[in-house]
């Protein structure tokens, strides 16, 4: 992205002059790690991947190797953080959730993604399908480093990043919605950068 | 690059004053996962740009998490079982 002129010394207004991004944004090339515990480090060979939820006609559970013989796609994507930093152009590789959910019969409405690590966010389902959120493992064509996420992560960006959250494990599908871990703790239930959602009651 | 902190009970001091009204470092926390009990400044804690969170240091289960939005402080203490807290002499 090309930068817009500015005069030396005029520094006033700068977030308004950056293109693309979402009010109170700020543009950063550095890709920030927050981590709110240890991070944890599970061994490919005992990780899985699980749909579940109690309208389930089957629960579903693919193995690493498994999960690696989906469908995967490429995703290029900007990522707007809570804390204000926005990132442009980032390249991801991984799996829809389209594909994944189309392998289930439910009647639910919302989606928990569950983590490693203890972490969760909740989502409707009409926001993670239509190839706007992703599964994936591999960032900048490289497998994610376990401090970005790694083994794999959620990938919803049209969402604040929180909710692309972390060391996914799994889709819990459920007719209620749920708040997670940080939508809980007064974090905004939908986190739209493009309407500023940070917080509750934003 | 880490925008997070891990750091010792201790340096959630600041914090906790802000919402208590008192001093909460020798506050002694039951973990309501493993039952270790340990004083608020022997916990380990994540200062992360999105909150706090003070884990045990037996488990690391999170015990207290506080997130600051621009108006209110929300405070989850539910994987703690029990906190005991002894007045401030002073403030007696």
């Amino acid at each position: 992205m090309s930068q817009p002129m500015v005069s030396r010394g005029f520094r006033g207004r700068q977030r308004s002059v950056e293109a693309n991004l979402p009010p109170g944004q700020y543009l950063t090339n550095d890709f920030p790690v927050l981590s709110a515990g240890p991070t944890p480090r599970t061994q490919l060979a005992k990780w899985d991947f699980t749909i579940v939820g109690t309208t389930l006609v089957q629960p579903k559970r693919w193995t690493w190797d498994e999960f690696q013989a989906l469908p995967r796609v490429t995703i290029q994507a900007d990522i707007h953080c809570v804390t204000r930093w926005s990132k442009l152009g980032t390249r991801w590789e991984g799996v829809a959730l389209d594909t994944l959910l189309a392998r289930v019969q439910h009647q639910a409405r919302f989606v928990i993604a569950y983590c490693d690590g203890g972490y969760s966010t909740n989502l409707p389902l009409n926001e993670v399908l239509g190839g706007k959120a992703w599964v994936v493992d591999s960032y900048e064509g490289a497998p994610l480093a376990p401090e970005h996420g790694g083994p794999a992560r959620l990938l919803v960006p049209h969402r604040y990043f929180w909710k692309s959250t972390k060391w996914v494990r799994g889709l819990e599908l459920s007719v209620d919605d749920r708040p997670g871990f940080w939508e809980s703790l007064g974090y905004h239930n939908d986190g739209d950068p493009w309407r500023e959602q940070r917080y509750q009651g934003d | 690059m880490d925008a997070s902190r891990r750091l010792d009970g201790n340096a959630a001091a600041g914090l906790l004053r802000e919402i208590f009204c008192w001093e909460m470092t020798s506050a002694a926390v039951t973990c309501g996962n493993c039952g270790a009990t340990n004083a608020v400044g022997a916990l380990i804690i994540y200062a992360s740009p999105m909150g706090t969170v003070l884990r045990c240091p037996a488990c690391e289960q999170p015990l207290v998490r506080v997130v600051r939005t621009s108006n209110d402080y929300w405070l989850d203490i539910s994987g703690a079982r029990c906190i005991q807290v002894t007045p401030d002499t002073a403030a007696t």
